[in-house]
C-alpha cells in the first residue's frame, strides 16, 4: 500500500477538480457539509444486516457526480485503494457467522455473507459521498463551514494549514527520498539515516512555518478565516440541504425498494 | 491501527465521536487562550510533517520488515499535550476524507485511540514523571509513554471492538492478538522518537521550553474513560442483551461539550434509532414472513439501483445538451 504522503501526491486531481464550476461547487460548503453528515448518519443508523434499503441512498452520490462534472473512474479507483483493508474486517463474516438469511430460489445466503455485503455498500456509500464532497468543493471551503457549524475555529484552521502544506512537504520529502536512493544502491533506510533525514525535515519545516506564521502576522492575520469571497447563503442552498434531509429521512422509514418489489412482484 | 467503520456499532462510535469531540474543544479553547496567541501556522504545518514524515521508511534491525514514525508522542513532547492532540486529530480526519483511513463513523474511535489516548494519558503520567523536572532523561521517557500509548490504543481498539459486537471474536483472543503486535509497533516508534529528541536536542536545544502539563484535562479524561468503561462492562455482565439500554443511557447523560455538531448529529441519530439488532447470539430462526419478503427486496433493490442510474444519465444528459 503505497504510504500517506506518497498518496498525498496523488490528490493533486481531487484538489483541481474541487475549483470547478458547476452548479454542485457552486453550492455553499456549509450545505453539503450537512447533505453528507445526514447520509453518513442515516446509512449507520441501518441494521447491520440491511442491503437493499441501503441503494436507494446512492442517488446523493450519483447526483453529486453528474452535476459536479466529475470523472466517475477517477473517485472509483480512489475508493478501490481503501478497499482491501474493508475486505480483509469483512471476510471474516461468511466464515464466522455461517446462519441462513434469506433465500434466493434456490440458494440460501447466510448471514455472513448478507453482512459483508452491507459493509461493502455502506463503504461504497460513505467513502464515495467523502470523495465526492472534497472533489466538488475546496478544502479550505470545507473547514470555513465546519467552522461556521461549530467546530472550534483554532481545529478549522489547523486542517485548512494542515492540507495546504502537507502537498508542499509530501513533495520535500520526495525529493529527499529520490535524491537518498540514488546514492543508496538499494540499501535500504537505517534508524540512524532515518534520523538524520526527519530531523533534518523537522528543524527545516519549523522554521518554514515560523516564517510563515511571521509573514502571516505581517498581512494581519488574527487567527480567522479571511476568505475573498465571504460564505453566502441563499434559498438554492437551504432547498438543498431541506431536500437531501428530507429524503434521506424519508427512506429511512419508508423501504423504497421493498416497496418497489412488492409492486412488481404483484404485476406479475 | 485504524478503528474501522466495518468493526464498530453506530452506538460506539457515536459514544467515542462525544469523548473526543469534547477532548478537541478543551484542548482548542487551551490553545486559543495560550499567551501570544495559538500556534495555528505552526501546528498545522507540523501535521504536514506528520503526513511527510510517514514516507520515510526504516528497516527494523534483525527483520525483513520496515516501520515509520506515528508521531505522537514526538508531537506532545515538542508541542504540549493541546496542541499535540489537535494536529494527530487533524491528520486523522484528513486520513479519514481523503483515503478513507478508518472511516467517518470510525472517526471519533481513532482520535480517542491515537491522539486522546497517548496525548493525555501516556504523556502526563508516563512521560511527565520519567522525563524529569529539567527534561535529563527526556528521549527514555518519550519511549516508555510511546510504547505505552500504543498499547493502550491496542486494548482501546479491542474494548471498542467488543462492545459493538459486530465482530464474533472472543474479547481474550482478540487482546493476545492486539496487544503484543502493538508493543512491537511501540517499540519502533519509541526508538524512533527518542532518536528524533537525541537530534533535535544536539541541534536546537531551545525548541524545548518544557510546556506544563494540565492535570485537570488528565482527571477528565480517566474519569470519562472509565465511566464508560465501567458502565459498559458492568451492563454487559449483568445484562448481555441491555448493551444498547447502556449506551444509549451513557450517551444521554454525558456532556455534550462537542458543540453544535455533535449535539445535532447525536439528536438525528437518536430520532431514527430503531436500534439495529447486534449480536450473532440473540437472533433466532430467521422467522418466515422475512424470507418471504426477501426475494421482494432483492428485485426492488435491482430497481432502486436501475432508478438511480437512470436519474443520473437523465442529469448527464441535460448537462451535455
Amino acid at each position: 500500500m503505497a504510504h500517506p504522503a506518497d498518496r498525498f501526491l496523488q490528490l493533486g486531481t481531487l484538489d483541481a477538480l474541487a475549483g470547478g464550476a458547476s452548479p454542485i461547487h457552486r453550492l455553499d460548503p456549509r450545505a453539503k457539509v450537512l447533505a453528507v453528515a445526514g447520509l453518513v448518519v442515516a446509512v449507520a443508523s441501518f441494521g447491520r444486516f440491511e442491503v437493499a434499503a441501503l441503494l436507494p441512498y446512492a442517488l446523493f452520490p450519483a447526483v453529486l457526480l453528474t452535476l459536479g462534472a466529475i470523472p466517475g473512474g477517477y473517485i472509483l479507483r480512489r475508493m478501490l485503494a481503501a478497499l482491501p483493508f474493508v475486505l480483509a474486517l469483512g471476510l471474516l463474516n461468511p466464515v464466522l457467522d455461517r446462519a441462513p438469511m434469506l433465500q434466493l430460489g434456490p440458494v440460501t445466503v447466510s448471514a455472513g455473507w448478507l453482512s459483508l455485503a452491507s459493509i461493502l455498500v455502506r463503504f461504497a456509500l460513505t467513502v464515495g459521498t467523502a470523495l465526492l464532497l472534497v472533489a466538488t468543493t475546496p478544502f479550505h471551503q470545507v473547514c470555513m463551514a465546519l467552522e461556521k457549524l461549530g467546530l472550534p475555529r483554532v481545529f478549522a484552521l489547523q486542517l485548512a494549514f494542515l492540507y495546504r502544506y502537507a502537498f508542499v512537504l509530501a513533495a520535500e520529502t520526495a525529493r529527499l527520498v529520490r535524491a537518498r536512493s540514488l546514492r543508496a544502491f538499494g540499501r535500504r533506510l537505517s534508524l540512524g539515516e532515518f534520523t538524520g533525514l526527519a530531523g533534518g525535515l523537522l528543524l527545516r519545516t519549523w522554521d518554514r512555518a515560523q516564517r510563515i506564521h511571521t509573514a502571516m502576522l505581517a498581512r494581519a492575520f488574527t487567527g480567522d478565516f479571511q476568505p475573498r469571497e465571504p460564505l453566502a447563503w441563499n434559498s438554492r442552498d437551504t432547498l438543498f440541504t431541506l431536500g437531501w434531509l428530507g429524503l434521506f429521512a424519508a427512506l429511512r422509514w419508508a423501504r423504497l425498494p421493498q416497496l418497489l418489489g412488492q409492486l412488481a412482484g404483484g404485476a406479475q | 491501527m485504524h478503528m474501522a467503520d466495518a468493526l464498530i456499532s453506530p452506538e460506539i462510535g457515536g459514544l467515542l465521536w462525544l469523548v473526543s469531540g469534547a477532548a478537541l474543544v478543551r484542548s482548542a479553547r487551551a490553545v486559543a487562550a495560550e499567551p501570544g496567541g495559538a500556534r495555528t501556522p505552526l501546528t498545522g504545518v507540523l501535521g504536514a510533517f506528520v503526513f511527510a514524515v510517514q514516507m520515510l521508511n526504516f528497516a527494523i534491525p534483525g527483520t525483513g520488515s520496515s516501520g515509520h514514525l506515528g508521531g505522537a508522542m514526538l508531537l506532545a513532547v515538542l508541542l504540549g499535550p493541546h496542541a499535540a492532540l489537535l494536529t494527530m486529530a487533524s491528520v486523522l480526519v484528513v486520513q479519514a476524507f481523503f483515503f478513507a483511513d478508518g472511516g467517518l463513523l470510525a472517526l471519533g474511535c481513532n482520535i480517542f485511540n491515537l491522539g486522546v489516548l497517548p496525548v493525555f494519558l501516556a504523556y502526563p503520567l508516563v512521560y511527565r514523571p520519567l522525563a524529569g523536572a529539567q527534561g535529563r532523561r527526556r528521549g527514555p521517557a518519550a519511549f516508555a509513554a510511546a510504547v505505552a500509548g500504543l498499547a493502550l490504543g491496542a486494548v482501546a481498539v479491542a474494548l471498542e471492538t467488543r462492545f459493538s459486537g459486530i465482530s464474533a471474536l472472543p474479547l481474550r483472543a482478540f487482546l493476545m492478538a492486539l496487544v503484543p503486535i502493538h508493543l512491537a509497533i511501540g517499540l519502533v516508534e519509541g526508538a524512533a522518537t527518542l532518536a528524533l529528541l537525541r537530534f533535535l536536542a544536539q541541534a536546537r536545544p531551545e525548541l524545548f521550553h518544557g510546556p506544563r502539563t494540565s492535570w485537570r484535562a488528565v482527571t477528565l479524561v480517566a474519569v470519562l474513560a472509565l465511566a464508560a468503561g465501567g458502565v459498559l462492562s458492568w451492563a454487559a455482565s449483568r445484562n448481555p442483551d441491555g448493551l444498547e439500554w447502556a449506551v444509549a443511557k451513557v450517551a444521554g447523560t454525558l456532556p455534550s461539550a462537542g458543540g453544535t455538531v455533535h449535539a445535532g448529529l447525536d439528536r438525528a441519530q437518536k430520532g431514527a434509532a430503531l436500534l439495529p439488532e447486534y449480536g450473532f447470539r440473540d437472533r433466532g430462526a430467521a422467522e418466515p414472513t422475512r424470507l418471504e419478503t426477501s426475494l421482494s427486496g432483492v428485485v426492488g433493490g435491482a430497481l432502486t439501483l436501475a432508478l438511480v442510474a437512470g436519474a443520473a444519465l437523465l442529469l448527464k444528459r441535460r448537462r451535455s445538451a
